[in-house]
Formats: C-alpha cells, structure tokens, sequence
C-alpha cells in the first residue's frame, strides 16, 4: 500500500464515521454548530496522530496482554494534554464541548486505530494513517453541523464570531435539527445517503454498528447479536 | 427542601430528563449494538447500572480528597479511565470466582464496559456537579444510579421498537443502520416532553 493511500482511504473510503460507524457519540454530540464539529474532529485528529505514533513507537514493547489498558493510558495522557491548550486558547470551544473534550479518550475510533494499524505498523505509516482517519472524522463532523446548523438555526458558524446568515431571517428555522432527535434523524439520513451514492456504483455496502472495528472485540465474548466473540461479525 | 426530595429530583431528573442515551448522547454504541434483544438489553443495561455506581463511588472520593488538595486536578480523565478499567476487571474476576450464576448473566457485557463512554462520562459529569450543582457523595451516587437506570429505560423501550423494525420495510437504501437512526428519533423526541416535568412535580 502507497504512502497516500495509507494516508486517504481513511477521507472517504474508510470514513470512520460514516463508513466503519465509529466515534458514534460525540458525532451526535457536539454537531449543533459547524465550528463545534471542526474543533472535535481537530482535537480528535491531534490525539490521534500522537496516540498512534507512541503506539506504534512502543508496538515492540507493550506485551500483548496488557495493550488495551496501555493505550488506553497514552491516549488518556494526549487527551489531558489537548483538554488545557483548548481550555487555554479557545475557551467557547472548551464550552460547548464540555465533556466530549475528555471523552475522546474512549472514543472508539483513536482506540480502534490504535489496535487495527498503529499497534501492527511502522511510525510514519501510523501518523499518516492517524491523519488521514482524523480528517476523515473531521469531515463526516462538519457536513453533519453544517447541515444541522443551517436547518436547525439558519447560519452557518465556521469560527467563534464568523457567522454567515444561509436561510434569511424572516423564514423560522427547522428548530429542531439542533435538538437531540434531530441528531438522530440527520445521522440516520446521511447514512442513508452515504448506502444510496454506493449503490449507484454499483457496490452494496451494509452499515452496522458492528463489532469488526470495536476495540473492545479483543476480550469480547460476543456480546452483541451475530458476533462469534472473534472480533468478526 | 429535604434530602429526600432532592435525591428523588436528582435520580428522576437523570432518568427521564436527562437521560444519558437519548438526550445526552452518551453511550449510543451499545444502544445500537446490544438493542436488538431484550434480555441481553437488560443485562447490559444491569452490568452498566452496577459499574456506574461502583466508579463513581470510587472515584468521587478520590478526586475529593486526593486529586484536587494536592492541585492534581487535571489529571483526572486519565486517573478516571485507569479506575474504571481496573475495577471492570476487578467486578468480572470476583463474580467469576464468588458468584459465577451471575457472571454467567452479566460476563460477556463487562469487558464493552470499560470503553463505555457513559461511564467515564458519569464520572467527570458528577465532578462538574460539585462546583456547579453542590453535589456531594450520596447525590452523586444517586445521580450515577439514576443515570443507569435511564440508560436501562432506553435501551428495554429501544429493544421492544426493534423488533417491530425487523418486520418494517423501510426504503432501500434506509435498511438496517438508517432507520434504527431514525426510529431512535422518534423515541428520543417523545424523552423531549419530559423537559420540566420533574421540577412542576416536586416544587408544585
């Protein structure tokens, strides 16, 4: 595999969000404004690629008993780290967060990386893979805010204080795409959406929260329904 | 107001107003992944329930009276996940060895648990309560119960919408995944017009 498809597939043809459907939470979370969603999948991309890339450093080191709570640790530690320069730099993003910042920790997409790629290849290999993973998160996140905040308010917010007005005032806005169910309702569409666009190529894909790509398969006895307990489906 | 009212406001509010799956958004891989059952959505749900309490109990104390005096308060996301991935293991290896009829019911949940972000996220949630909400120790308790009980309420209601979607026949492309989604909307918009609710109940 090419250095720049280890880098892209994760934009479009892996998307980690709307492909491998993980990171569901802060995907519903955190998308009431588009900024919000540029922050967490940034803040997210940055864990990542530094998670990984001591991951991979280590992958000869960490005994493979233990790795699960290893990286858990590392990522935990790059969280911490990104939770103070947001909290320092940009406060209303710390704000609007709120917990999700620190719940990238257990956010199934940096941990699936970790034990997918990052824990099986070499460092640079990793930090491309990090990158491209994390801007593939970054990017399902903001079509997601941006379809939500435009319906849900009428603007569209690409950074604190940059606000453009999309829908005139006078029309009311669609209020509740910003509310909980909307999330639900939008995530459902857009995946839909992503199945459709597949199917006029020609490729039948089937989404499932499923477990192929979960972290927790490793020591999973299979839990959740049509799981053999092998990390397959 | 009593203690007693306001534990029952806390632990009601955390079930219907503000539950964690359908409003808060914490939790939602096992709400789509272990929904399509019911008894497994329970058990789920009581695995999540017990370990939620137990890490919050822990680990109030801890920030309380270790990490904050000692100005390590930042270090509590890490120290947090470190706790609750000790005490899952911990839980599983003691039901294993002392109570192995209930291992057998609730074992294969326990190991999703420790990457649940519903409870890493009830124990930093309970943190940000002491300063803005005064919660002390049995408030946050209460709080992480009512938490889990909310979780068990959503998934048992999500588990009985299910079964009716297996025999729906949605669109194509909507099949699956798609229309969970939004049949998960329908029932979190009906959890909207529990807002307020709790407060005309208990302050008249």
């Amino acid at each position: 595999m090419g250095k720049f498809s280890v880098f892209s597939k994760g934009l479009l043809k892996e998307n980690p969000v709307l492909k491998l459907v993980l990171g569901t939470c802060p995907t519903l979370a955190v998308t009431t404004l588009a900024f919000n969603g540029i922050g967490m999948g940034l803040a997210a991309t940055f864990v990542l690629i530094c998670s990984n890339m001591l991951i991979s450093a280590l992958r000869k080191v960490i005994p493979n008993q233990v790795r699960i709570p290893a990286f858990i640790t590392v990522i935990a530690a790059f969280v911490t780290i990104v939770q103070m320069l947001v909290k320092v730099l940009l406060p209303a993003l710390d704000e609007a967060l709120g917990v999700f910042l620190p719940l990238i920790t257990v956010n199934c997409i940096i941990l699936g990386r970790a034990e997918m790629f990052a824990s099986k290849n070499p460092v640079l290999d990793s930090a491309l893979d990090g990158l491209g993973m994390g801007l593939g998160f970054t990017l399902a996140l903001t079509v997601m805010a941006s379809v939500r905040e435009i319906l849900g308010a009428g603007t569209l917010t690409l950074l604190p204080g940059v606000t453009f007005q999309i829908i005139p005032q006078s029309v009311d806005p669609f209020g509740i795409m910003i509310t909980p169910p909307g999330g639900f309702f939008i995530f459902g569409v857009t995946m839909a959406l992503v199945i459709y666009l597949e199917g006029r190529k020609g490729r039948k894909i089937k989404l499932e929260a499923s477990c192929s790509s979960c972290p927790a398969a490793a020591g999973c006895p299979g839990a959740c329904e049509g799981c053999d307990g092998k990390g397959g489906e | 107001m009593s203690l007693g009212v306001k534990l029952a406001m806390i632990f009601l509010t955390m079930v219907f107003v503000d539950n964690y799956v359908l409003v808060q958004f914490l939790g939602i891989c096992p709400f789509l992944g272990v929904s399509k059952k019911l008894n497994s959505a329970v058990g789920m749900s009581v695995a999540v329930i017990f370990v939620m309490v137990l890490a919050t109990a822990v680990t109030f104390p801890l920030y309380v009276y270790l990490l904050e005096p000692n100005g390590l308060a930042y270090l509590n996301t890490i120290a947090f996940i470190l706790i609750i991935a000790t005490l899952v293991q911990l839980v599983e290896t003691v039901l294993k060895k002392f109570i192995p009829s209930l291992y057998k019911a609730l074992g294969v949940y326990l190991p999703l648990i420790t990457t649940n972000c519903a409870i890493l996220g009830v124990t930093l949630l309970n943190i940000d309560n002491i300063t803005e909400n005064g919660y002390g120790f049995l408030e946050s308790v209460v709080c992480a119960a009512g938490a889990g009980v909310g979780f068990m309420l959503a998934m048992v209601l999500f588990a009985g919408v299910r079964q009716r979607l297996e025999e729906a026949n949605p669109p194509k492309p909507f099949e699956g995944l798609p229309i969970t989604l939004v049949s998960a909307s329908m029932v979190s918009l009906s959890f909207m017009s529990f807002g307020g609710i709790i407060e005309a109940i208990f302050n008249g």
